[in-house]
């Protein structure tokens, strides 16, 4: 019992393990008076060592006068006329243990605080490891986002997603009916409503685009309110018309936000792709802007589709 | 095998040889020259391509590759936790000696799915301590060998080790104390500095 003292009935101590000596301020623990060395803070009220006795067996608390205040937990035992106190490190142990250099030796074979020490060091090596893996996963994690191919509010696909899809149409040869979509009135929904209610929009939009069109067509999210619609093998003009126009219809129902109304509606511009690689892709975009233009221009909430002789207009900001 | 000791592969390749010397190796074995994380679990066969690989870009014996790694484990500056941890065991390099059949419980507590070979220790007559090691995969006994080597010197104790060779699952240390306080030692303290 490496931290043990025994006093005698007058509270005199006889005797001090080594390491207690270790831990006390003073070179000599003996000869001095139990209750002047230490306060007891458990059981309350102690003052001498009748008092003590009456407690033995019971849990004890005390801590040096002196800082820094090291505490002891432990029991009391009576002996002979005195008592036995067998001490443990308290809450204080890292303190003890830095301020004194303890080594494995100072304690008790029984002891299990040094394997307490070596788990809490082993367990916050592995803890700052999870840590760093975390913040690397973090990495990783926005980097695949950055590179994902879905636009993560509609569930539509992106523009990286549009450019991959497009490119592999025109080089494969495969024909294919493109329409760009704008939302009309989307910014007086977004300044009115909030951001909220936008977003709550684009979802709905992008729902009564699934809804329209067929598992095989690739729907685009290409910013903003601007979306884009590849239809592989629909290059039929009256069809693509049709279903830009039902398209539109369904944008033009009011949706519901929040108890408020929004009302929006969509412009288009079409375009087809025979095959064959003739037109790149820049040309066939460039084709459905202008055609979108024309409807913007025309009024909004209708669909154009591109033609050579279609007039060459200078943007919407005519004031429609 | 555990993420741990392919890790502990690839930084003692990394810090001793430099990187690209690890990214040499690590095509070389098929593994991740990015490297591996240190809390999962990867094939056994990555492992042994590793080392397999060490062998012929690092020109060096097997035996000697290992020994390398076990020093480095408890000597490097990047890894200094585990040299810590095995201070634990003990307040002299004699009492750390007896406590290495401690090592896979004391291991077990931090890290449940380590899976480190089973020790045994023996003190002989003519005070020659013997240390056990015995796994299905060989060559444990060598990195131990680097590891018990750089804790003497950590300690300050002169010792000589040899390792006896393997038989069976069985490889056997012998190691002989010739003095136990030779040198200073490196500074050990129970609680580290926060």
């Amino acid at each position: 019992m490496p931290m043990h003292i025994l006093a005698g009935p007058d509270g005199v101590i006889h005797h001090v393990g080594p390491t207690m000596t270790k831990v006390s301020s003073a070179d000599d623990l003996t000869g001095a008076n139990l209750f002047d060395v230490f306060t007891v803070r458990r059981p309350h009220g102690i003052r001498n060592i009748s008092e003590f006795l009456r407690h033995s067996g019971v849990r004890l608390q005390i801590q040096f006068r002196d800082p820094p205040n090291t505490q002891f937990k432990g029991i009391i035992v009576p002996c002979r006329d005195g008592v036995l106190l067998n001490l443990a490190f308290g809450t204080s142990i890292v303190e003890a243990i830095r301020a004194h250099d303890l080594k494995g030796g100072d304690f008790a074979p029984t002891d299990l605080t040094v394997e307490m020490l070596y788990l809490l060091e082993a367990k916050a090596t592995i803890l700052e490891e999870w840590r760093r893996l975390n913040s690397r996963l973090q990495s990783a994690r926005s980097a695949a986002e950055e590179q994902a191919f879905t636009d993560t509010l509609t569930g539509l696909r992106n523009r990286r997603a549009m450019d991959h899809v497009l490119d592999r149409l025109v080089s494969d040869g495969h024909p294919f009916g493109l329409i760009h979509l704008d939302l009309d009135y989307f910014k007086a929904v977004n300044d009115t409503l909030g951001h909220a209610a936008g977003d709550h929009v684009l979802q709905v939009a992008a729902r009564a685009m699934v809804d329209v069109t067929r598992a095989e067509d690739t729907l685009v999210r290409a910013g903003g309110d601007e979306f884009v619609l590849i239809l592989p093998g629909l290059v039929d003009a009256a069809r693509l018309l049709d279903l830009s126009r039902r398209l539109i219809q369904r944008l033009q129902e009011p949706i519901l936000f929040e108890g408020r109304t929004c009302q929006i509606s969509g412009s288009a511009g079409i375009t087809v792709s025979h095959g064959g690689g003739v037109l790149p892709v820049a040309h066939l975009l460039e084709q459905a802007d202008r055609a979108l233009y024309f409807s913007k221009n025309a009024g909004r909430g209708r669909a154009t589709t591109y033609a050579e002789d279609l007039p060459v207009l200078s943007g919407v900001s005519s004031g429609h | 095998m555990h993420g741990l000791v392919n890790r502990a592969i690839q930084c003692f390749v990394r810090d001793t040889y430099g990187g690209a010397t690890w990214e040499r190796l690590a095509k070389q074995a098929e593994a991740p020259v990015a490297g591996f994380e240190a809390l999962f679990i990867y094939d056994d066969e990555v492992t042994d391509r590793m080392i397999d690989a060490a062998e012929e870009v690092l020109g060096r014996s097997r035996e000697t590759i290992l020994e390398d790694l076990g020093t480095y484990l408890v000597s490097h500056p990047n890894v200094g936790s585990l040299r810590r941890l095995l201070r634990f065991g003990g307040d002299t390099f004699v009492e750390f000696l007896q406590s290495v059949d401690d090592l896979p419980w004391r291991a077990a507590l931090a890290v449940p799915d380590l899976d480190l070979p089973y020790f045994d220790v023996v003190s002989e007559d003519d005070g020659v301590v013997r240390v056990l090691c015995r796994s299905e995969r060989p060559g444990f006994g060598h990195v131990l060998v680097g590891v018990i080597r750089t804790l003497a010197d950590d300690y300050g104790a002169l010792a000589i080790l040899e390792h006896e060779g393997r038989e069976g699952v069985d490889e056997w240390i012998s190691v002989r104390v010739l003095s136990a306080e030779f040198s200073e030692g490196r500074p050990f303290q129970l609680a580290a500095e926060s």
